[in-house]
């Protein structure tokens, strides 16, 4: 027994050192004075400094998050309304819709992007001299932001859908109508009932599109057009042959992300905290009474 | 509440960016430049069936060693207290948020010829061994991105293997690996097909793997696709032939695995 616990501590520290090393030695040459990847050459900052200094980084960085920020939102919105329309259908409605989502999710995102490149082609093609004639105005599609954004609104939506409808299902219906008898119109209704209910899904769909726009390289790198994302242009560091730029970067996110972790892990204790402390004291005012 | 309408926004949308995009992939595959219809983009693939053989045949030797490795550390996880449970999920999730060109990038540095690993094999007097731009290295980049994916499903559904049933199995006189093929694995294959779909589809549909850990000899389906839309070939409704079958070779592992909804629906 007591050796097949030593095996099993083992096997486990080589997996995580598999999952890990290779991030921690990126980490650690962040810190390099010299240019090598592979021989340390005394500690040093400046591939942080100079990182601050790289116009390309910052800018695609700022386009990220302007990206990221603004297709999270569209798509939490329309993914939501979506949630609430499609718990209303009938059975084999709802299936439908829901075969028509799950494709973004299983199709390889390289077919996506490209399927979507193609669409702008064709637009800006056939349909954009049409249009042009009809309107009377130039009509194109160029890409770069908004065929960015289109997108990365399409492969968020999905994940929109599949937090928020779970959430609504759980809901009483009757929770809805109590407050229409009660004399709510059913906008308000929707705003102080069904939506402070479905809420915490809400959220945890935003961040997650958020995360899946901000991480995404493959349907960015053929919608972007000479637009640069931040790991688009992580893409055009690494095709340098040495960059320690990129270790610096790596070494930032990584904190970035722990720290983000970490938060919400005390977050979530302190709230069970809370909810225990409030508990307890229930249980003794009903044993008061 | 009662109302479908809401609906109606979203489903304009996922058609008009979902369903025709792939119909316009559907339609190029099966055209030529001036839109004559064609079979000589699916009939021209035959010249790159070895490149289609390897991205298969490296996507399942990096799907078997991912549930291989994973197996063992999908159960060990779930029979932990359930304070270091979560805290042993966290430290399996943090490496995926980090952007996987990152993580790949990683590796470049690690497997290279002057690389870390080189120089440690050095000075036992071995090497240096040509790691980096080798079949190897793209299966082994491929394991590294996507081994999470193929621990978080296995561990979901260890989770809720009650452990009575194992013992009961060892009462019985079940051995080791009596337990496993007769009861862990049959209990667990919900999460086997969806850690095997998860690991699968992106390994057979990458292009930077092969491009960053296996230089120019290695190429990947991928590849070819990203060539003929963005690189020097240029040629898209050969390119939309190659999504094509890409798309029939994910949704033919897919209908293998048959991964239930309701678990998928789960796991995103």
């Amino acid at each position: 027994m007591k050796r097949g616990r030593l095996l099993k501590r083992v096997y486990m520290v080589a997996v995580f050192g598999f999952l890990y090393i290779p991030i921690a030695v990126l980490i650690a040459f962040s810190f390099n004075e010299s240019k090598s990847r592979a021989v340390w050459g005394g500690f040093s900052l400046k591939w942080y400094v100079n990182l601050f200094h790289n116009e390309m980084i910052l800018q695609s960085l700022a386009v990220s998050l302007f990206v990221a920020f603004l297709s999270a939102s569209i798509a939490t919105v329309l993914g939501t309304l979506a949630a609430i329309g499609i718990n209303n259908m009938g059975r084999r409605a709802r299936g439908a819709v829901m075969t028509l989502s799950y494709v973004p999710v299983v199709n390889p995102e390289i077919v996506t992007g490209v399927s979507t490149m193609l669409l702008f082609v064709v637009f800006n093609g056939q349909m954009s001299k049409f249009l042009t004639a009809l309107l009377g105005t130039e009509v194109r599609l160029s890409f770069g932001i908004v065929t960015l954004l289109i997108t990365h609104i399409t492969f968020c939506l999905p994940y929109v859908l599949f937090n928020v409808s779970p959430k609504l299902r759980q809901m009483d219906v009757h929770l809805y109508e109590a407050a229409l008898d009660l004399g709510c119109s059913p906008r308000q209704a929707f705003f102080k009932v069904v939506l402070p209910e479905i809420m915490p899904a809400v959220l945890s769909a935003f961040l997650i599109s958020l995360t899946y726009s901000i991480d995404d390289f493959i349907i960015s790198y053929f919608n972007s057009g000479t637009v640069q994302t931040l790991p688009i242009a992580i893409y055009s560091m690494t095709k340098k042959r040495v960059s320690p730029e990129i270790n610096a970067l790596s070494a930032i996110m990584f904190a970035v992300i722990l720290a983000i972790i970490l938060a919400a892990n005390a977050f979530d204790a302190a709230r069970e905290r809370r909810l225990a402390r409030a508990l307890r004291r229930t249980q003794w005012e009903a044993g008061q009474g | 509440m009662k109302s479908k309408l809401g609906a109606s926004p979203y489903l304009v949308w996922m058609v008009a960016f979902v369903a025709v995009p792939l119909a316009i992939v559907v339609y190029f595959a099966f055209t030529t430049k001036d839109g004559a219809f064609t079979l000589e983009n699916i009939m021209g693939l035959g010249a790159y069936t070895t490149v289609f053989a390897r991205g298969i045949l490296q996507a399942m030797l990096a799907t078997a060693i991912c549930l291989v490795v994973a197996f063992p550390i999908g159960f060990f996880l779930s029979r932990m207290a359930p304070a270091h449970q979560k805290m042993m999920q966290m430290l399996i999730m943090l490496p995926m948020w980090m952007n996987f060109l990152l993580r790949t990038y990683a590796w470049m540095t690690l497997l290279e010829r002057n690389g870390l690993i080189n120089r440690f094999l050095g000075l036992f007097g071995i090497g240096p061994l040509q790691m980096i731009n080798t079949g190897g290295a793209v299966v082994l980049g491929m394991v590294y991105n996507y081994l999470p994916f193929m621990i978080l499903p296995l561990y979901t559904i260890m989770v809720k293997i009650d452990p009575s049933v194992i013992e009961a199995a060892q009462d019985l006189g079940c051995n080791v690996f009596h337990v496993l093929g007769k009861v862990l694995v049959p209990l667990a294959m919900p999460g086997i097909t969806t850690g095997i779909t998860m690991v699968f589809v992106p390994s057979i549909s990458t292009f930077i793997i092969s491009r960053m850990l296996g230089g120019g000899a290695n190429l990947l389906p991928g590849d070819l696709i990203e060539l003929q839309f963005l690189g020097n070939s240029y040629n898209y409704n050969l390119g939309s032939a190659m999504a094509l079958v890409l798309m029939v070779i994910v949704l033919l592992c897919m209908s293998f695995t048959t991964a239930d909804t309701e678990e998928m629906e789960a796991m995103v």
